[in-house]
C-alpha cells in the first residue's frame, strides 16, 4: 500500500507540477505584477491598487468591457438558439442524418486565422460576397466590419456561423432523453408541443445549462478577430478585452497594468460563473441520483 | 430517432436543413471559387462562382511567396511533441486518479479541476515574463513543454475524459496483474492504454486541432520567419498581401484543408468524443 501511494503521487506529478508551474505561480505572479508600475525592462514600483484605480478612470477599459459583453450577449444566445433548433431538426430521422451533422459542424473547425482572412474577404464592402448579393438583390449594403455601428454585429454574424459545436453537444444530450416518456405524453394526448415542453426541454436543461456557461466563458475571451481583422477600430468598435490587454502587455509593455486587467477579468468570469450556477438552481433540471 | 410523423412533415424538416446547410455552405464556396480564379474574373460583379479558367498559379505564387514548407514543418514538429506529451502525461494523472489509492487523490484532483474555469488571460503574462528569463523566446519551448506538464490549462480536460474512460475498465484486470507482480506502470501500459485506443485518439484529434489552430501561443513566442508555424504564417501573409484575394484564399485553403480532410477520415470518433464528455451531469 505504500508502494501504491508512492506510484500514485509519481504518475500524477507531472500534472501536479504542470498546475503548480503553469496555473497557481502565475495566478499569483500576476496578482503581485498588478500591484506594480513596471514596463519590460525598467524596474517594477511597488503602487499598491494604483493600476485598479487608473483602471476605474480609463475610458478604453469601460469601452473595451461595453464592446465585449456586447459581443458576448449577442453570439451566445444565437449560437445558443440555433445550435438547439437544427439539433433538434438533425434529430428527426431524416435521411442522411450524418452529412447534415457534418456540413453544420464544419465551420468550428476551421482555424480562426483562415477563417477571418476568408470573412475578411466576405466582408469586403467592394468585392465581397455579402455586399455582391444585397447589390443584386437591390438591397442597401453595408460596411460591415469597416463600419463604426457595423462592425460588432458582423462579428456576432460571423461567429454564429460557427454554432456546430453546441449543436453537437446539445445532438449528444438529445440521445440522453427517454424514449418512453413520449409516448408517456401521447397517452395522455399531448402533441408534439406538449412532447417539447414537459420531455425534450427539462431533460436538455442541463445540456443547455453546459453549452451557456462554456459558451460564455469562451465568448468574453475573443481575440483573434479583432487582431487579425479590425486591429480592435475603426474607432475601438472592436475593442475586445483581451485585445486590449494584449496591446497594453506585447506593445506598450506595460506589464503591471495588463495584469491589473487579467485579474480583473478573472474577477468578471468569476462572477459571471458564480451567478450563471445560482440561477442555474431554479432551472435546470437534473434527474434523480444523476444529481451530485 | 424518431421515425414517426408524416411524409409532408419529413420532407419540411428535410428542406429547413437543406436550406441552411446552404447558408453554411456557401462561405467555403466563395473560398474555393477565390482561391481558383484570376484577378480578371474574381472582381466581376455580379459574382461568379465557376473559375474559367481554374488558376492553378495562385497556388504555386501564394505557396512560394512564403516558405509555407517551412511552416508545415514547424507546425509538425509542435505537434508531435504536444501529442505525445499530452497524451502521455494527461493519461498518466487519470491512471493515477482513478486506479491507484493515495490520500489526498480525489481533493487534488478537484483542484485541478477548478483550473478549466480559469481565464486564459489570467496565466498569459507572467507565463510569458517566466519564458522571457530563462531566454526560452522564439523557441517552441514555451509552446511544447507545457504539454509534457498535462498541458497545462487545457490538459485538465483531457485529464478527465481519460478518467472516465478509466472507470468503465474491470478492476480484476489491475489485480491479475498485481498478483502477477507487475509494478503500476506495467498496468498503464500493458493492461490499461491497449484497452483505451477509443480515448486515446479522441485526445489525439483535440489536441491536433488546437495545435493546428492556435494562434495566440505562436504569435506571442516565435518572432524570426523560420519558426513560424501555418497560422501564424497565414496571418503575417494577410498583412502583406491585402488585396490579393486569389493568393490569400488559395493559402487559407491549404491551412483548412488537412484539418478538414482529418475530420472526414475520424468522424466516428468525433461523435464518441462528445458522447464520452458526459455532459449531462
Amino acid at each position: 500500500m505504500r508502494a501504491e501511494r508512492r506510484w500514485g503521487w509519481l504518475l500524477a506529478a507531472p500534472a501536479i507540477l504542470g498546475f503548480l508551474i503553469f496555473t497557481i505561480g502565475p495566478m499569483i505572479a500576476s496578482l503581485f505584477f498588478s500591484l506594480t508600475d513596471w514596463q519590460i525592462g525598467a524596474p517594477a514600483r511597488f503602487i499598491g491598487l494604483g493600476n485598479y484605480h487608473q483602471l476605474a478612470h480609463d475610458p478604453l477599459f469601460w469601452k473595451s468591457l461595453n464592446v465585449t459583453t456586447y459581443y458576448t450577449l449577442g453570439v451566445v444566445p444565437l449560437t445558443l438558439l440555433v445550435g438547439f433548433v437544427v439539433a433538434m431538426l438533425v434529430n428527426q430521422g431524416v435521411r442522411g442524418r450524418g452529412l447534415w451533422r457534418t456540413i453544420y459542424y464544419l465551420p468550428t473547425l476551421v482555424p480562426a486565422v483562415a477563417s477571418s482572412v476568408l470573412w475578411i474577404w466576405i466582408f469586403n464592402p467592394d468585392f465581397g460576397l455579402l455586399n455582391s448579393m444585397l447589390r443584386q438583390a437591390g438591397l442597401p449594403t453595408s460596411s460591415w466590419i469597416y463600419g463604426e455601428q457595423s462592425a460588432v454585429p458582423s462579428l456576432i454574424l460571423m461567429s454564429t456561423w460557427g454554432f456546430g459545436n453546441a449543436m453537437v453537444i446539445f445532438l449528444a444530450g438529445l440521445q440522453g432523453v427517454p424514449r418512453q416518456l413520449y409516448e408517456a405524453v401521447a397517452i395522455d394526448g399531448g402533441g408534439t408541443w406538449a412532447r417539447f415542453r414537459h420531455v425534450t426541454l427539462p431533460f436538455m436543461t442541463p445540456t443547455i445549462f453546459y453549452n451557456l456557461v462554456t459558451g460564455t466563458i469562451g465568448t468574453f475571451q475573443v481575440f483573434n478577430q479583432a487582431y487579425i481583422m479590425t486591429q480592435g477600430g475603426p474607432n475601438n468598435a472592436t475593442e475586445f478585452y483581451i485585445y486590449y490587454l494584449y496591446t497594453k502587455a506585447f506593445t506598450d509593455s506595460e506589464i503591471g497594468y495588463a495584469s491589473a486587467l487579467a485579474w480583473v477579468l478573472f474577477v468578471i468570469v468569476l462572477v459571471i460563473t458564480v451567478l450563471l450556477f445560482r440561477n442555474a438552481r431554479r432551472w435546470v433540471y437534473y434527474e434523480m441520483g444523476a444529481a451530485r | 430517432m424518431i421515425r414517426e410523423g408524416s411524409l409532408v412533415r419529413r420532407t419540411a424538416v428535410w428542406i429547413l436543413l437543406a436550406a441552411g446547410g446552404l447558408i453554411m455552405v456557401t462561405p467555403f464556396a466563395w473560398l474555393v471559387r477565390s482561391a481558383f480564379m484570376d484577378d480578371n474574373q474574381i472582381f466581376v460583379s455580379p459574382p461568379q462562382w465557376i473559375p474559367r479558367p481554374f488558376a492553378w498559379a495562385n497556388f504555386s505564387g501564394a505557396l512560394s511567396s512564403q516558405p509555407f514548407a517551412r511552416y508545415f514543418l514547424n507546425t509538425m514538429i509542435i505537434e508531435v511533441l504536444v501529442v505525445t506529451g499530452t497524451v502521455l502525461t494527461c493519461a498518466l494523472a487519470a491512471f493515477s486518479f482513478s486506479r491507484l489509492r493515495w490520500r489526498g487523490r480525489n481533493l487534488i484532483f478537484g483542484l485541478l479541476l477548478t483550473g478549466v474555469m480559469l481565464p486564459y488571460a489570467v496565466t498569459l503574462i507572467p507565463t510569458f515574463v517566466m519564458w522571457g528569463s530563462v531566454g526560452a523566446l522564439d523557441t517552441f519551448i514555451p509552446l511544447t513543454v507545457p504539454a509534457w506538464f498535462a498541458g497545462a490549462g487545457g490538459g485538465v480536460f483531457n485529464i478527465f475524459l481519460f478518467r472516465q474512460f478509466f472507470l468503465t475498465i474491470p478492476y480484476e484486470l489491475d489485480e491479475a496483474a498485481y498478483i502477477d507482480g507487475a509494478t503500476p506502470w506495467k498496468v498503464f501500459w500493458a493492461v490499461i492504454m491497449p484497452l483505451s485506443k477509443p480515448v486515446v485518439v479522441v485526445v489525439v484529434i483535440f489536441t491536433f486541432i488546437g495545435v493546428w489552430n492556435d494562434f495566440l501561443g505562436p504569435l506571442l513566442y516565435l518572432t524570426s520567419d523560420s519558426k513560424f508555424t501555418l497560422a501564424l504564417g497565414l496571418a503575417g501573409f494577410q498583412s502583406t498581401y491585402t488585396a490579393q484575394w486569389g493568393f490569400l484564399m488559395a493559402a487559407s485553403l491549404v491551412v483548412i484543408l488537412p484539418i478538414i480532410l482529418i475530420f472526414f477520415v475520424l468522424q466516428r470518433y468525433f461523435v464518441e468524443g462528445v458522447t464520452l464528455t458526459g455532459v449531462k451531469g
